[in-house]
């Protein structure tokens, strides 16, 4: 059991970590058009500020032995009702420092990198208070030591990911993409808000230590729907099957929002919630085996809608899903699987926030226009993108040493680890991403130019290319450094448990497997889009090719299956409660009225028609008591 | 004397004032009736007391007198204040408090 360190030091400093950035969205947001001049450099400002702490804190956690790296700090006294009590208290251990400094670090880069990308909105203070409050509640999520808290940061996540998709709100199709990945995102919602309650009737407690102490305990049935229940949440927040059809369309948002919250952070939060619930995926199999599916057909679906889409951001959104269809494929595999969830997670987080900065940085370039048919022979005049973007595509395929390959290379043999059957499907989904992703590149940067008459492209100003410069090296380096100097399956151990289970073959035939399935992609791609010209119309394509640009069919099914008979359904209630509801109503109001109108004529105000009525009442009751008594 | 003769002649004093408060116009003579009717109430009062051979009858009676008196006070005045304005005493005039 590992020890628990008291936050103090520069430990003690956890919640600042929260509080800068959500005090710059509080003040941008509450300083209203006073701060549109300073408010962009105090929102990077207090990201920086929370990645200064973070690294400190990474470098006090390692001063530690690895058994003692949990740090809890109680800032408050939350939740007491009863049994029910829940803390607002914080929790850095290695699993969530990593975390920590994934989401300053790369926040910070793609925070400076909207400075230049931004410069003209007039709304840019928004944009940046929005992007804090989304650092905020991401830190929250992560730092959170029991779901309540977590679910409050998961939350916040989905709010800021509704704000910044639907940005340029005047745009009907942001304002649609916006709505539609905050309702999909509640489908996932509920599966952890059912999950929580499941897990304080089960465990009365949800805190990470007491749930996870307990799992013992508790029967494999409960743990199941735990897990299955975990699982769809992590499916509406990472875009995995069937909950994927936001993704795609959330690329409505501005290109750093795609960068920073739909690929390397919010969309992993997912991965997060498997990896950090490792215990109870550990003792409830059925779930752990449901995440692989999840994981493995999400894989092959983002591919193959990736190797489809005109569309440069679509393209890498598609990219996205199945990338992190990789990770939770490999969470789903347990113990082996775990660190290398979190490892390709953390190299995908900077080569794929590189990659989406890129294309940002050649939408500037060639006004906003995101059709890659429209791209072509950019490697000229965009360099240093062009650079960048190289070492994040060598990195997303995988080719040594770039970082992707350490990364996707471990999952797939912890894979065969597991079962042959699904190694070899994902060494077959990483030779799709080496076809996507080389078509991307030869559309962008090779072949012809086949830019429209009134596009001047040009290399974006040095607040962009810095960034993308770093997160460049970063997928370069950062596989190595993580494998070898940091020891990665070693650090995260503590936390997610790791083991490593001998393979029928020796590892270097699966490296060198999946380097010439990877290499095949590639040269696919390149005959194709590169050697041939690129037509500026799409061509017809084949059955497959026009059911990926359709999203394989996900709004379709969603239509068929959730919308229309949402829609039916509401459509019957409401003729149902204008008919027959308001009907009954409206009838005997009408009905007592007209009966009314009729009696009403009665008073005449003639003094004498009452007497007469009287006098006429007297003698019936008269009459009435004669006859009564005579009979 | 057979006391029914007292009710008989009661019920033909009450016939006679409801028939005039039914067929006169004028409020003065449809009040008058009014009166007669209540008087004719009292003469049954009294007659059923000595029928009786008790004194509640009589007591009613003069409950019945005290409640005329107050009533001949409110109705004058009412009829005196329409005519003020109306110029006129007829009961069917003032018929504006209707549907």
């Amino acid at each position: 059991m590992t020890e628990i360190l008291p936050a103090e030091g520069v430990f003690s400093l956890l919640w600042v970590l929260i509080a800068l950035p959500a005090a710059g969205a509080l003040i941008l947001l509450l300083g209203g058009r006073r701060t549109n001049t300073w408010g962009p450099y105090l929102g990077i400002l207090t990201v920086v500020g929370s990645a200064v702490i973070a690294v400190l804190m990474l470098l006090a956690m390692m001063a530690e032995p690895a058994e003692q790296r949990t740090v809890i700090q109680n800032v408050y006294d939350w939740v007491f009702v009863g049994s029910f009590q829940v803390s607002f208290a914080l929790q850095l251990d290695q699993l969530s420092i990593v975390f920590v400094l994934l989401i300053t670090l790369v926040g910070a880069l793609i925070f400076i990198y909207s400075l230049g990308y931004m410069a003209h909105d007039p709304d840019r203070r928004k944009f940046f208070a929005y992007l804090n409050l989304f650092v905020a509640a991401m830190l929250l999520l992560v730092l959170a030591n029991n779901y309540l808290l977590l679910y409050v940061g998961w939350e916040g996540v989905g709010l800021a990911s509704y704000l910044l998709i639907g940005f340029w709100q005047r745009k009907p199709t942001a304002a649609a993409a916006a709505k539609k990945a905050f309702v999909i995102n509640r489908v996932g919602d509920v599966g952890l808000s059912v999950a929580i309650m499941l897990i304080f009737v089960t465990f009365g407690s949800v805190t990470f230590q007491d749930v996870f102490g307990q799992v013992g305990e508790a029967n494999e049935g409960t743990l199941t729907a735990i897990g299955l229940l975990l699982l769809l949440a992590a499916a509406g927040k990472s875009a995995q099957f069937p909950l994927q059809a936001w993704l795609l369309d959330a690329m409505e948002g501005p290109t750093p929002v795609s960068a920073l919250i739909h690929a390397a952070t919010m969309v992993t939060a997912g991965v997060y919630l498997i990896a950090r619930s490792n215990a109870i995926y550990n003792a409830a199999t059925w779930a752990a085996t449901a995440v692989v599916v999840v994981g493995l057909i999400t894989i092959f679906m983002g591919a193959i809608i990736g190797s489809a889409k005109d569309d440069i951001k679509k393209s890498l959104a598609g990219s996205t899903m199945s990338q992190i269809g990789y990770m939770v494929f490999a969470a789903g595999l347990g113990p082996i699987g775990y660190v290398f969830a979190i490892f390709h997670l953390l190299t995908h987080g900077v080569f794929k926030a590189g990659l989406f900065l890129g294309a940002g940085s050649v939408m500037h370039g060639m006004n906003d226009g995101v059709n890659m048919r429209r791209y072509g022979a950019l490697k000229g005049v965009m360099v240093i993108t062009f650079i960048t973007f190289m070492a994040g595509y060598l990195a997303i395929i995988g080719i040594p040493p770039f970082s992707g390959f350490w990364s996707k290379d471990e999952i797939i043999h912890a894979a065969f680890e597991r079962n042959s059957i699904i190694g070899a499907a994902a060494i077959l989904a990483a030779g799709i991403t080496g076809f996507y992703m080389t078509r991307m590149v030869a559309m962008t940067f090779f072949g012809k130019k086949r830019w429209e008459d009134d596009v001047h492209p040009h290399e974006s100003p040095k607040v962009m290319t810095i960034p993308l410069i770093i997160l460049a090296i970063g997928s370069t380096f950062m596989g190595m450094a993580l494998l070898f100097w940091g020891n990665i399956e070693y650090w995260l151990e503590p936390v997610v448990g790791y083991e490593s289970v001998p393979t029928p073959l020796p590892t270097w035939v699966y490296i060198v497997v999946t380097l010439v399935v990877v290499i095949i992609g590639a040269i696919i791609g390149w005959v194709t889009y590169a050697r041939k010209d690129v037509p500026i119309e799409a061509p017809r394509g084949n059955l497959l090719t026009r059911a990926a640009r359709q999203d394989l069919y996900g709004d379709a099914i969603n239509d068929v299956l959730v919308v229309e008979p949402t829609y039916k359904s509401a459509h019957a209630l409401t003729t149902f409660d204008n008919k027959a509801v308001d009907g009954f109503v409206t009838w005997t109001a009408s009905f007592v009225g007209d009966l009314s109108k009729r009696l009403r004529r009665s008073q005449t105000g003639f003094a004498r028609s009452y007497a007469l009525s009287m006098v006429g009442g007297a003698i019936i009751l008269l009459v009435a008591l004669i006859l009564v008594r005579l009979s | 004397m057979n006391p029914a003769n007292y009710i008989l002649l009661s019920a033909l004093l009450f016939s006679i004032g409801a028939i005039g408060v039914l067929v006169r116009r004028n409020a003065i003579i449809v009040f008058m009736s009014v009166e007669l009717m209540l008087n004719s109430a009292n003469l049954a009062f009294v007659a059923f007391a000595r029928m009786n051979g008790n004194l509640d009858g009589q007591v009613v009676a003069f409950f019945v007198m005290v409640v005329a008196a107050a009533e001949v006070v409110v109705g004058l005045a009412i009829i005196v204040t329409i005519f003020r304005t109306r110029r006129s005493a007829s009961i069917d005039e003032p018929n504006l408090l209707k549907y």
